[in-house]
């Protein structure tokens, strides 16, 4: 067996904001190889996101709790202290969301924001270094004219762009791990193909093992070699990409599948 | 650039409009600077005399630009009561008055920009929960009530100062301001309940936004996302309020003034009205439109170099 540089397992996620508790994932496992693209999929609701932000400790200590292990370079993220947390966090594990129109701070100039994680986690680095870094890396995901870029503003930016953007950012420290939250799914088909062939790039540049989160059975069958399944809270197949789409075995893997549309010509 | 040009011009619009309005006010409402001067036993002649003196006869439109061309030249003309120049009248008050309203803002800033920021980050807590209800019972209490609190607090009961006593910032600069301490905090405390809870409230909505997961998704502490991204993004409705504020403290001070018998600008306008004396009035006036219209294109400028999103708006 490969490296393996994430080991989630047993995961559970419980609610505490209503008046019954509401567990939204059940024993969740999830293995991340290095330099691999693993898929979650499922429709929204099926505790995809929540999984994929407690792996980057972004769910909130209050209203809810969380059971499980999801260990990380010997540690177990969901115990451990807040600063070993940190350390990690935009370091190591990185992560984009679905809103890339709202995800960036709209008063900072972006590369202010792409050099942020080098600024938290690599203090000894020259004012110089940081630009000349966060510079190549905005060049490196696509953007035309990257001196320019990084100092506008987000709202000078399309959609696209400012996803590139929080992928440079994402990117700048080379974390270990990058988790992509339905990248895609705010951006147009044109562009959401540019964003998937960016991603597969930068994991074979950088051999950054991807969690990649959509409800795009397409996309997810083409960039990733092995998918989850999710539904209702839990992972209901798993396996080799090809084989979960060519021999799913449960009910609801084959519905997923029948529904991705398709143009008969 | 053009920016400032369009706004110099709008503001010298402004004040043309401001001052016919006071004018054309004082024309409506009963009472005459003549009899004022003169008394009421004066005979007609003389008071005729003295209105045709003072160019009191001649249409509302010529006194008014009469007025307005002198107050271009810079000459804000002679008060009708004391007879004496209004630049003269009102040189030495000015800085009373415009110390007071300083104090105040100032202490708005101190008071309620920590205050904001710490009832935000501990919501819900013990220390959040008294300030939010002390917030809002100091909004509730006038300016001119807590003035008399305090006057009664700190100048009878504790003795600190002689109530209705007052030095001149001539004599005695130390003294002076520790004169305008009280009256500065009565007219500060409601603004600063008011700006506190509207930091608090802006910094709360901001914080839910999702560039703050951003930022702690790549390692910031809750400490470094509310001071390096929610801030400043929060501070942009509280910098339009104490804008604002800042116009509505000048104008508080009048009746702050009158409450702790401070001599500033407010006693002079307030004889200045009851004798109709147009002149003093209007250059007082004026003052505080130019005032006001200073503060909102000092707070357009601070916006936009807070905010980026604006200038591509126009």
């Amino acid at each position: 067996m490969a490296d393996i540089i994430l080991d989630v397992s047993d995961l559970n996620i419980e609610f505490h904001d209503h008046d019954k508790p509401e567990t939204v994932v059940f024993d969740f496992d999830l293995t991340l190889e290095k330099g691999e693209i693993v898929g979650i999929v499922g429709e929204s609701g099926s505790g995809k996101s929540m999984s994929a932000l407690a792996i980057a400790g972004l769910l909130k200590r209050h209203a809810l709790t969380k059971t499980g292990r999801i260990m990380f370079d010997g540690h177990d993220l969901l115990t451990c202290d807040r600063d070993t947390l940190r350390s990690y966090q935009g370091d190591e594990i990185a992560i984009i969301f679905q809103e890339p129109m709202t995800s960036l701070n709209p008063v900072k100039k972006i590369g202010w924001q792409v050099e942020e994680c080098l600024r938290i986690h690599h203090k000894d680095m020259s004012k110089q270094e940081r630009k000349e870094k966060a510079v190549n890396m905005l060049d490196s995901v696509g953007i035309h004219e990257p001196e320019k870029v990084y100092n506008m503003y987000p709202h000078e930016l399309s959609g696209g762009m400012r996803q590139r953007v929080m992928i440079a950012a994402a990117m700048i420290a080379d974390p270990q791990i990058l988790i992509a939250d339905e990248p895609t799914t705010a951006l147009d088909v044109t562009v959401q193909e540019q964003i998937v062939e960016l991603l597969r790039k930068l994991n074979r540049e950088k051999q950054t093992s991807i969690i990649f989160i959509s409800h795009d059975l397409s996309l997810v069958s083409r960039l990733c070699q092995r998918v989850l399944v999710m539904n209702k809270g839990y992972v209901v197949e798993t396996g080799k990409t090809e084989d979960v789409f060519k021999r799913p075995r449960e009910e609801y893997t084959k519905r997923l599948i029948a529904a991705i549309p398709k143009i008969d010509i | 650039m053009k920016y400032i040009i369009k706004k110099i011009l709008m503001m010298i619009l402004t004040l043309v409009v401001v001052s016919f309005c006071v004018f054309l006010a004082f024309s409506l409402i009963p009472g005459d600077p003549a009899t004022r001067k003169l008394g009421t036993e004066a005979t007609p002649e003389l008071i005729m005399q003295y209105r045709e003196k003072m160019g009191l006869n001649d249409p509302l439109l010529v006194r008014y630009f009469r007025w307005l061309i002198s107050f271009i030249k810079g000459d804000m003309g002679t008060s009708y009561s004391y007879s004496v120049p209004v630049s003269s009248m009102l040189m030495n008050k000015l800085p009373i008055t415009l110390t007071l309203g300083i104090m105040s803002f100032v202490m708005m800033i101190v008071i309620s920009i920590p205050l904001g920021i710490y009832t935000a980050k501990h919501e819900n807590g013990y220390i959040d929960k008294v300030i939010v209800v002390i917030n809002q019972i100091i909004m509730a209490v006038p300016p001119f009530f807590s003035g008399i609190l305090l006057t009664f607090l700190f100048g009878m009961i504790f003795k600190l100062f002689t109530p209705g006593g007052f030095v001149s910032y001539t004599q005695d600069m130390g003294a002076f301001l520790k004169y305008l301490i009280l009256p500065a905090i009565s007219i500060a405390l409601p603004k600063a309940a008011m700006s506190t809870k509207l930091l608090r409230g802006s910094v709360i909505a901001e914080a839910e936004k999702d560039y703050t997961r951003t930022a702690y998704s790549r390692g910031n502490s809750t400490t470094e996302v509310l001071y390096r991204h929610v801030l400043k993004n929060a501070m942009i409705p509280v910098i339009t309020f104490m804008g604002m504020a800042l116009a509505d403290m000048i104008a508080g001070s009048i009746v702050i003034e009158q409450v702790f018998s401070i001599p500033g600008i407010s006693r002079i306008l307030l004889t200045s009205i009851s004798n109709r004396d147009y002149p003093v009035v209007e250059a007082i006036i004026m003052g505080i439109a130019i005032l006001v219209i200073v503060t909102n294109l000092l707070v357009d400028i601070i916006y936009r170099i807070i905010d980026p999103r604006i200038e591509t708006m126009e």
